[in-house]
């Protein structure tokens, strides 16, 4: 069982969005660190780099794979959470408080287009 | 390592029961349901490196061979050489196509009674290694049988192996045996066969015995604590060490001479694949397997391409980890020989982005094998 946080957007490919002031804060869903299992790596974006929502940003890599990043949103990303070089186990520590990327959205009515908590639940089968 | 198979088609271990009951991660692996992690695979990997870990390698394929013209025999399919190996020890070689690709890797074991040979092939190649032995037996005098489904097999790996066998198993013999030596023993009523081999780096046994006798050592191995560990750290032990797996790293299309493994073909005898392989080391080599460590914390993924530092794409990887016992990313790749030389700068592409790095020494890690 995994935790779900009320209150946050979910995409399909497992990532959550979270809108502060504006601003997108992007990260992985515990579902997703637990599938992923020890994460090793998280290849980001830079500052300034556009993202596209459905597109590609980055990967998780666990000691067996690679994941790709599906951003959420579009727009062009604002800051990266950098203690992830050094420490990409925190996401398995706690995936919601680690987030990977935060977004100046382009088109905000993409959140729509996302899952609630309650329909994340129902994708992932708890 | 996964595959897309039809699950009603794969096989099972005698420790299928055993894997279910510790709720491992189970995956298709070689035609098997094969346990892939326990706990996580940075756990069982370092309890191999810093302990001991067990894994079932049931999978694994028992080919014997007998008769008067058995070693003849052996040895014309073999790379290494196995005339003036004593019986009770272990050699390990290949069996090559006439072109000098592989078509196994394997363990050749000198039994104790004359003309008798074990073969230990890949789970993946059984059938297709038994039906190349059968066929290429005909003309001498020798019998060959697959015994690999009355076989289970665990591997004892790590630092405290020997003090588990002895402690645990009373396996008390297993203290003087050497490297690449095995003896035989009895386990309820079966045979055992007790060998000081591995596919870690790290010094360990691989116990053969009945379906019965395995699962039996498994739970006694367990009640003592050892740690279950999965195919994911055989991968990434195996792979610091800088021993090949085959489908990567030596293949129909990969030959011995390809990969760094020469020194396991023997050219004063006569074997399948001599000529080819010959002619490659004499200068016909276009590729060559080497070792690279990248500057970063990117990981080096199979199938990623390798570069120069002009941008030139000349090899590709064919296995890769951040190595947990190293903390480096490094990788196997095959490249054009021109770059194979150590401290060749070379660049591994990763999704968009080119990470620098050079060639260095396969064997990432160095082994702890019993002299």
């Amino acid at each position: 069982m995994s935790k779900i946080i009320e209150g946050l957007k979910y995409s399909e490919s497992h990532e959550w969005v979270k809108v502060e002031d504006g601003i997108a804060v992007v990260g992985v869903t515990d579902f997703a660190q637990q599938e992923m299992g020890d994460i090793t790596y998280v290849d980001m974006p830079e500052v300034e780099d556009e993202v596209t929502a459905g597109e590609e940003f980055g990967a998780l890599e666990s000691v067996k794979a690679a994941s790709d990043l599906i951003s959420p949103v579009s727009g062009k990303v604002v800051e990266v959470n950098a203690e992830l070089d050094d420490a990409p186990e925190k996401v398995n520590e706690d995936a919601f408080e680690n987030w990977i990327i935060k977004v100046e959205m382009s088109d905000p009515s993409e959140l729509d287009a996302l899952m609630d908590a309650e329909a994340y639940k129902a994708h992932i089968g708890e | 390592m996964s595959e897309t198979v039809n699950p009603a088609e794969l096989q099972k271990t005698c420790l299928y029961d055993r894997h279910m009951a510790l709720q491992a991660k189970m995956s298709p692996f070689a035609g098997f349901m094969m346990p892939i992690q326990y706990d996580s695979i940075t756990v069982e990997h370092n309890a191999v490196r810093r302990k001991v870990g067990m894994f079932d390698v049931s999978h694994m394929g028992e080919i014997f061979v007998e008769g008067p013209e058995a070693e003849k025999f052996v040895n014309w399919i073999f790379t290494n050489e196995i005339r003036g190996f004593e019986p009770g020890k272990v050699l390990y070689g290949m069996m090559c196509y006439p072109e000098g690709g592989v078509v196994d890797d394997l363990l050749v074991y000198r039994e104790f009674a004359p003309e008798h040979f074990l073969l230990v092939v890949n789970a993946a190649n059984i059938d297709k290694d038994f039906a190349w032995i059968e066929e290429h037996a005909k003309g001498f005098d020798c019998t060959v049988r697959n015994e690999s489904p009355s076989w289970g097999q665990i591997a004892v790996q790590g630092p405290e192996a020997e003090n588990t066998l002895v402690g645990v198993l009373g396996l008390n013999e297993a203290a003087g045996l050497g490297f690449y030596s095995f003896y035989d023993t009895e386990y309820q009523g079966k045979r055992l066969i007790v060998s000081r081999t591995g596919y870690t780096g790290e010094d360990g046994f691989e116990l053969y015995t009945s379906v019965d006798g395995t699962v039996d050592i498994w739970d006694r191995l367990l009640a003592a604590g050892v740690q279950p560990c999965g195919l994911g750290c055989r991968d990434t032990l195996r792979f610091e060490a800088g021993l090949p797996l085959y489908g990567d790293e030596l293949s129909p299309e990969i030959s011995p001479v390809m990969a760094g493994l020469g020194m396991f073909c023997k050219y004063d005898k006569d074997f399948i694949g001599k000529e080819a392989l010959l002619a490659q080391k004499g200068g016909e080599l276009v590729r060559k397997l080497v070792g690279i460590e990248i500057e970063d914390k990117a990981i080096p993924r199979a199938g990623y391409p390798v570069e120069t530092p002009e941008g030139e794409e000349v090899g590709v990887v064919t296995t890769g980890y951040r190595s947990i016992s190293l903390d480096k990313s490094v990788c196997f790749a095959l490249v054009d020989k021109a770059y194979a030389a150590l401290d060749t700068p070379l660049s591994v592409r990763i999704r968009k982005k080119v990470f620098p790095g050079k060639v260095v020494k396969k064997r990432f890690y160095q082994t702890n094998y019993k002299k």
